[in-house]
């Protein structure tokens, strides 16, 4: 065939694409090539020389890793070409590069934090020689300041330069470089400024040795005294696969999973970092207030407190459910508030127009999920964002569409905000009038029309508005008319950008006002004239709270932010990391959190606690453990039936447009996300986020030297 | 060589190219794409230096960056990688002593010596400001060695007297000329020519007359009858 090439790879005979590195097609043959620069996800630089393989024939050892298997020629014979890895030619090629790479690296490995998960140790293991020969000086490199995040130890640097490519390929920054040359070749930002990056936090997973390591991490414990746990990060609505680390009842870091269909392998900065938020402001007692100030009291009588507080009739009761809330908590609040007849449920905290048409409604599921998929992404050809501002909203997802941008061929608009979003696009307004000009004619419209896979990206700044339902209905109407909307082909290219874990799933359960109930809106403002007595509050802290009037606020959560400092009763949760919970992200696909650590000191899962709230009110909920409320679920909302994926767009799908047209205002769309290191309560407890923050927002001189 | 670091970066500092230099910037420039602009850089850096007196500050270094879209590091990459670009001041007479092999072997080590007794330390401005002198790798003049590049000339075959002279004729403002400093063409042997002496080499007696031009067409063959 043409397109393939036939080799034989220690013997064994491949067949491979020609657009195969020589290294691909060895490990297609199951041979185990060494590397240090090489990295799927970025640009080739065959400089570190460690994939030296024997090609039979060839004068000297190859670096597989930068050699097309399509430019390679037959053996003069017309055979295949043969290629060793495991031959005395490859094998002292090998130890000879390593024996170079060790010739300058510091023998600190017991000091080291990459020690243990390290690839030149692994490597020198495997491939180097047992001493070493060099007598001479090592050379030393001074230490460079990346920022908060990115410790350096510069004289470990065996220069790779993955740093440099995923800042500029991935990240989308050119902020990292290899200055001088030779020996004194040396990894440094300009000037040492720091890091600006949502994603920098991923060169530390790139650096195969330890000349970049996390600073908040520094020192504090070593990989093989870790408990990893498998979980989904709640940071924004992409559900990002991570592992988190925990040493007893500590989690000491976050790391990526690798998950192709959301993460590839990046977490953003905040999805990595906010783990010291774990451990500070926690919520570890029940509280009440008494005269103006919060007593720490026993479970008991804060579950009383609270019972009485819920006594109040239906009508003057509401509820609103937070960024972070899981599924179960969500649906245990909803049943022992609808056992009490009240309807006033809220899950919507920033006020996004989804879930219900104006006439009360539920709408179809597809006008609130990310339909194409965040995988679609790569397969789109023309997108047009509106009032979203992905790099701050879903760092990770923003990088995906700068990859799709670097195909060359996506045309990308935007309607909002102006922001560096690392990409360049078509900038086509500020708010709902640009989006009312979408019409044939217009460019935009006409590429995404004549796209196969368009994609219109609605983001929460377009629909946490007034306006927001008209909007959801422009904008869906949009979709339709471009015909976006490819039943038979999979594909829906209507997207809506969510920024909060909690909410697809609160949208899917339908933690909603009821009929006569009242929105967030409508709770604040009953709050505040009196009308609404109680406000309960699930890890709601994104809400003006001064705004609560005199109502009572019983809240349950996990860290004291807003919603605890105005709470009359507090009533401590857990964790994500500390409980099993369910969350849908954006694209509606469900997915677990796993318990890494249990909750601090008296805190209760969140469903454990409306489970003894509901029996002191004498309406005990129908389930007694986890696995019991899961089936409940499961039972009354199908959509949770399966998790890991993502729905499917099928003839059965809602076609958009979706909601009923309705007036819009002028004003411009605006992000919710203000400081992307603070949005939720666990990140604003985090002293790494907060010095993210301040650097961001450039209160603080960049130290040089 | 050690690490090449910019002298005191001030971030407040703002470099202004001159008309001159924006003129061949932009000619510069426009020998490549547009999106492609940035392949301009080294020659864009090499202008900015001479307008700035031999060196690169770290002003006129985001100037360039600036000027060419380029981010800043990766102009840095570049200015620091070569190390024709000075990113500390230099006198008014930039001295690049060769101290490689053949160089060395001729004496340049002499010259460096006496470079740090006339001059001063390696690296540094004289205090008058008129010189600065550094060791450099070869400089590909290996032929005339030791050998000094002086700003944008090289002088070649230079012992310690030659070296006193130009600093002394530099200083006095005069411009001695470029080239060897020994009594010889270029890079031809010194002294007079030790073969191929015999004047018959070269007034064509010794050439025997032609009776065929090589390569010339050969007059076509009979027609050979068909059998």
């Amino acid at each position: 065939m043409a397109d393939t090439f036939k080799l034989f790879v220690d013997g064994v005979e491949v067949d491979v694409p020609k657009s195969y590195t020589l290294l691909q097609a060895c490990e297609a043959a199951g041979a185990e090539i060494p590397r240090f620069c090489y990295h799927e996800r970025l640009s080739i630089a065959g400089n570190c020389r460690m994939c030296l393989v024997d090609w039979v024939g060839a004068p000297k050892p190859i670096a597989s890793c930068a050699q097309t298997v399509g430019d390679m020629r037959p053996n003069p014979d017309g055979t295949p070409p043969r290629v060793e890895t495991k031959s005395p030619r490859a094998i002292k090629a090998r130890n000879g590069v390593m024996e170079f790479l060790l010739i300058n690296h510091p023998l600190d490995c017991p000091i080291c934090d990459q020690g243990g998960e390290c690839d030149l140790q692994d490597q020198a293991m495997g491939y180097g020689r047992a001493g070493s020969r060099y007598s001479e000086n090592k050379r030393a490199v001074d230490d460079k300041y990346m920022g908060p995040l990115v410790k350096t130890v510069m004289t470990r640097c065996i220069q790779c330069t993955r740093c440099v490519r995923f800042i500029s390929e991935v990240a989308g920054v050119e902020e990292i470089g290899l200055a001088n040359r030779g020996e004194d070749a040396e990894i440094t930002t300009y000037l040492e400024k720091s890091l600006t990056s949502e994603l920098s936090g991923n060169v530390i997973d790139l650096c195969p040795v330890g000349a970049l390591t996390s600073k908040p991490y520094a020192f504090n414990a070593r990989p093989w005294e870790l408990r990893k746990t498998e979980s989904i990060d709640v940071m924004d609505a992409m559900g990002a696969a991570i592992r988190v680390d925990a040493r007893g009842p500590a989690v000491m870091r976050i790391l990526p999973r690798v998950n192709e269909e959301i993460n590839e392998e990046w977490i953003s900065d905040k999805t990595r970092f906010v783990w010291d938020g774990l451990a500070r402001q926690r919520l570890d007692k029940p509280y009440v207030r008494e005269n103006g100030a919060l007593r720490a009291v026993s479970w008991g009588e804060a579950l009383a407190a609270a019972a009485d507080m819920l006594k109040a009739p239906a009508g003057q009761i509401g509820a609103i459910a937070g960024d972070l809330a899981d599924a179960e908590s969500m649906m245990a609040t909803m049943d022992l508030l609808g056992s009490l007849g009240v309807v006033s449920l809220d899950c919507r905290q920033d006020g996004t127009r989804l879930g219900l048409d104006a006439d009360g409604t539920r709408l179809p599921r597809e006008s609130w999920l990310f339909n194409s998929t965040i995988m679609g992404i790569d397969e789109a050809d023309a997108i047009l964002l509106i009032g979203a501002d992905p790099r701050k909203e879903a760092a990770v997802l923003n990088a995906r569409i700068r990859k799709a941008w670097l195909r060359g061929s996506v045309p990308i608009g935007v309607i909002g905000e102006r922001a560096d979003l690392t990409f360049e696009y078509d900038y086509l307004g500020a708010g709902p009038d640009s989006l009312n000009l979408l019409k044939p004619g217009n460019a935009m419209f006409e590429s995404l029309q004549n796209a196969k896979r368009p994609m219109i990206i609605v983001g929460q700044g377009a629909l946490a508005r007034e306006d927001g339902l008209s909007i959801l209905s422009a904008a869906s109407g949009l979709a339709a008319s471009v015909g976006a909307f490819k039943p038979a082909e999979g594909w829906n290219g209507f997207n809506v950008l969510h920024t909060a874990a909690a909410r697809v799933g609160g949208l899917d359960l339908g933690f909603l006002p009821g009929k006569g109930g009242r929105d967030v809106a409508g709770i604040m403002a009953g709050a505040a004239s009196g009308e609404i007595k109680t406000v309960l509050l699930l890890g709601a802290d994104e809400i003006d709270v001064s705004k609560l009037g005199s109502a009572k606020v019983i809240y349950i959560g996990s860290h004291g932010d807003a919603g605890a400092h105005r709470a009359d009763v507090i009533l401590p949760a857990a964790a994500y990391t500390e409980k099993s919970g369910t969350y849908v992200n954006t694209e509606g696909r469900v997915q677990r959190t796993a318990r890494a650590t249990p909750p601090k000191g008296e805190a209760r899962e969140d469903w454990a606690i409306l489970r003894a709230l509901s029996a002191v009110l004498g309406k005990s909920l129908p389930y007694d453990t986890l696995a019991q409320l899961r089936a409940k679920l499961l039972e009354n909302h199908p959509t949770f039936r399966g998790t890991d994926f993502a729905p499917h767009t099928n003839a059965e799908s809602h076609a958009p447009p979706y909601g009923s047209v309705g007036s819009v205002q002028a004003t411009p769309f605006r992000s919710p996300v203000g400081v992307f290191h603070l949005t939720n309560p666990i990140a604003r407890a985090s002293r790494t986020m907060a010095e993210c923050a301040e650097l961001a927002a450039g209160a603080v001189a960049v130290a040089a030297e | 060589m050690s690490h090449r670091r910019f002298h005191h970066p001030d971030p407040n500092a703002t470099f202004v190219f001159t008309k001159e230099t924006e003129s061949q910037i932009a000619w510069w420039e426009k020998k490549y794409p547009l999106e492609r602009r940035n392949s301009a850089v080294i020659p864009a850096l090499w202008v900015v230096q001479k307008q700035n007196g031999g060196w690169l500050s770290e002003a006129a270094l985001r100037a360039v960056g600036d000027r060419l879209g380029m981010a800043y590091i990766r102009v840095y990459e570049i200015a620091t990688f070569y190390t024709m670009f000075n990113l500390e001041p230099v006198g008014k007479y930039h001295f690049q002593v060769c101290g490689t092999t053949p160089c060395m072997l001729r004496g340049a080590d002499k010259l460096k010596s006496f470079c740090e007794r006339k001059i001063g330390p390696k690296g540094q401005v004289s205090r008058s400001g008129t010189f600065s002198w550094v060791e450099v790798e070869c400089l590909g003049a290996c032929v005339n060695a030791p050998m000094i590049q002086i700003n944008d000339y090289y002088y070649e075959d230079i012992s310690i007297e030659t070296l006193e002279q130009l600093i002394e004729d530099f200083a006095a403002g005069k411009e001695p000329k470029p080239g060897t400093y020994a009594k010889r063409q270029t890079s031809a042997p010194e002294g007079p020519a030790t073969s191929l002496t015999d004047p018959a080499l070269f007034d064509g007696s010794r050439a025997e007359p032609l009776k065929t031009i090589p390569g010339a067409p050969q007059p076509a063959a009979p027609e050979e009858t068909k059998a």
